[in-house]
């Protein structure tokens, strides 16, 4: 539902498409992201992600299509587009001999207007490493600092590309909080990120990407309806039951096989479950593992693909 | 033109950077002194040279033993004739005497020590023979300041430090900032691509006062070598190559994407200067043909301007044309660099 009080979108792309030699990475994407939306790029390693917010950060040229960044175009006005990005790349090691506040002075000097250096250490939470050297940090600690420098020029719109990875749960939360507070100020975010949690914690809209396209989109609350149910059971038993009989369950809108395990997508697992138990009973087998959690933009990926999203 | 702020912060940089990294301080600093030492033993204050000659054991040549050995610049050894071949072809001496009846000087006439000392044996051999000398001299041996040379390689390895800390040390650092995606991070702000650039050449002549100053020092007090000319001039000159070979190291560093790469585009760069830029003899030693091309490398035309002004204590004004070819290397690096520069 386009909000029509905002004219301009924070970003928009139609029919991106980029090759690297013989592999298709991004094919023909359209994407579109209000102004103040936090939108999350979601998919597993290689499907594209980093590629497709490189481009729309300008660093990476585009085989084909169109973007607009802030209702302006890369090459054209890239110099007004960079005074209002905030970019956090994917694997950047900061100088590593360099103190956290000589750092935040170098990258505040590139911007025309943003915010004091005070103001980013606050913001990091990280007044009290001012003048340890980056190399002494935290991996939690640096990736806050590589979030600061982005928003050193006080940027209209952040672009996060797998904040998170590597880093232990506090320090996940913690920069899951630097985020928020940038969102709470009305600031655009597009993050990508191979975990769910992270995209459905931090974002309003997600899409969903494979292998250069985008499978499916909408919030996170829609994608998991979409599913049919809210609950999914994961079981394995000794007996071989057919797809049809696992249907037949009362509330059971989709089955799946993966591995030696079904998945059932259902709408009331009080009462799908006992069914269950009888109908495995009755074939004579018995369960060999059972569970069942709320639906995840995990099982969301794996409907749509028959994949994990992520196979470690 | 820029704001000050991120070109300074960039150069600030750059600096604290280096300043930060113990081995790279001592390469930079202490390599062109250890250098100096070795070439001042080798070099330094050659009292007389004594030239090493070689008589054949029972050869003509030993009876001429005395009169060779009264003859103070020579130091005469009386060897085997094996030894004394081995001898000659290594350099350990320069001249073997010999003979079974005549005597035979036996010498390679393309080396200038050879000949020199050929000509010395010839005269203390004819003299206590009773060879009259027709013609009366007196010998003057009073030496010229300045002319030694340590003096002369002094400049030489001034140059060859100019060159290398700055090709080396702007190569490693750019190619190290584009592996660890520091330049894309860069470049993803609004910095300006030819701030960055030129932070990396101003941070260079910072390097270059506390890089030069010891190395001047230490060859006055450990050797007496003099600055004929002003310092300002040599700073002037010192600072036209450094800036020059910053452009170079920039371009030298466009490019590449790995440390092995830049090694190698640097060390193809280098090496032609290493060996016609006359840091260790004169260029004018190269053929006539091959001048142009010597003369129009940046660090010939360096070296000649820093023994203008080093040696011969000239005016900035009479290193003009090396410093427009410098100027040259400098416009033409610096603007290469600026539009081959792969950023990420």
């Amino acid at each position: 539902m386009p909000d029509l009080s905002e004219p301009i979108p924070a970003l928009r792309c139609r029919g991106l498409h980029k090759r690297f030699g013989d592999t298709v990475a991004v094919k023909s994407l359209d994407l579109e992201v209000r102004r103040g939306e936090c939108f999350g790029l979601l998919g597993p390693n290689g499907a594209g992600k980093t590629t497709t917010i490189e481009i729309l950060e300008g660093l990476t040229p585009p085989d084909g299509g169109e973007v607009e960044i802030l209702g302006m175009r890369w090459g054209r006005d890239s110099e007004r587009i960079r005074a209002r990005l905030g970019v956090q790349l994917q694997e950047t090691e900061l100088p590593d001999k360099l103190t956290v506040e000589e750092i935040l002075r170098l990258f505040r000097s590139f911007y025309p207007e943003g915010r004091t250096v005070e103001a980013l250490l606050d913001v990091a939470q990280l007044g009290e490493k001012r003048r340890t050297q980056t190399r002494n940090l935290s991996g939690g600690q640096r990736q806050r600092l590589s979030v600061a420098c982005a928003l050193a020029g006080d940027p209209d719109v952040l672009f996060l590309d797998e904040p998170t990875t590597g880093l232990d749960p506090q320090s996940r939360r913690q920069l899951w909080n630097v985020v928020e507070a940038f969102r709470a100020a009305g600031g655009t975010v597009l993050l990508t990120t191979h975990f769910m949690d992270e995209a459905e914690k931090l974002s309003d809209r997600v899409a969903i990407l494979d292998r250069g396209e985008i499978l499916v989109q909408g919030t996170p609350r829609e994608l998991i309806r979409s599913l049919g149910g809210e609950h999914v059971i994961e079981f394995a038993s000794t007996a071989a039951l057919p797809a049809q009989a696992l249907l037949a369950l009362p509330g059971v809108s989709e089955a799946r096989q993966r591995g030696g395990a079904w998945l059932l997508t259902v709408a009331e697992p009080h009462r799908a479950v006992p069914a269950l138990l009888e109908r495995v009973e009755a074939a004579g087998g018995e369960l060999t593992a059972l569970n069942t959690h709320h639906a995840t933009l995990d099982d969301v990926f794996l409907a749509r693909t028959g994949r994990a999203l992520r196979d470690e | 033109m820029s704001e000050p702020g991120p070109l300074r912060e960039l150069v600030m940089m750059r600096l604290r950077t280096f300043l930060r990294e113990p081995e790279a301080l001592f390469w930079t600093f202490g390599f062109p002194v250890i250098m100096a030492i070795g070439l001042g033993i080798a070099f330094g204050e050659p009292a007389a040279p004594e030239m090493a000659v070689a008589v054949e054991r029972g050869s003509a040549a030993e009876r001429h033993l005395g009169a060779l050995r009264s003859a103070p610049e020579l130091d005469v050894r009386l060897l085997a004739p094996a030894e004394a071949d081995r001898a000659l072809r290594r350099g350990d001496v320069s001249l073997v005497l010999s003979g079974r009846d005549t005597l035979t000087y036996r010498y390679d006439p393309g080396r200038e020590e050879s000949l020199a000392a050929r000509l010395l044996a010839d005269r203390a051999v004819q003299a206590a023979a009773g060879a009259p000398r027709p013609v009366a001299v007196r010998e003057d041996r009073e030496r010229q300041r300045g002319s030694r040379y340590i003096d002369w390689v002094i400049p030489g390895l001034l140059g060859l430090n100019l060159m290398s800390t700055g090709m080396w040390g702007i190569g490693f650092g750019v190619v190290t900032m584009r592996q660890k995606k520091q330049l894309k991070r860069l470049v993803s702000t609004p910095m300006r691509r030819r701030d960055f650039l030129l932070a990396q050449i101003l941070a260079r002549l910072a390097f270059v006062v506390l890089e030069v100053p010891p190395i001047v020092l230490f060859a006055y007090f450990a050797f007496g070598v003099r600055v004929e000319g002003s310092l300002a001039a040599l700073a002037a000159v010192v600072l036209a190559g450094a800036v020059a070979f910053a452009g170079l190291g920039l371009l030298a560093a466009s490019r590449a994407r790995t440390i092995e790469g830049v090694s190698g585009v640097l060390n193809m760069a280098m090496l032609p200067m290493f060996v016609l830029s006359g840091i260790f003899f004169s260029a004018a030693r190269y053929p006539d043909a091959l001048q142009p091309l010597v003369q129009a490398l940046p660090l010939t035309a360096l070296n000649d301007a820093l023994r203008a002004v080093y040696n011969d204590g000239l005016p900035l004004a009479a290193a003009g044309g090396e410093l427009l070819i410098l100027a040259a290397w400098t416009v033409g690096g610096f603007l290469l660099a600026l539009r081959w520069f792969r950023w990420q």
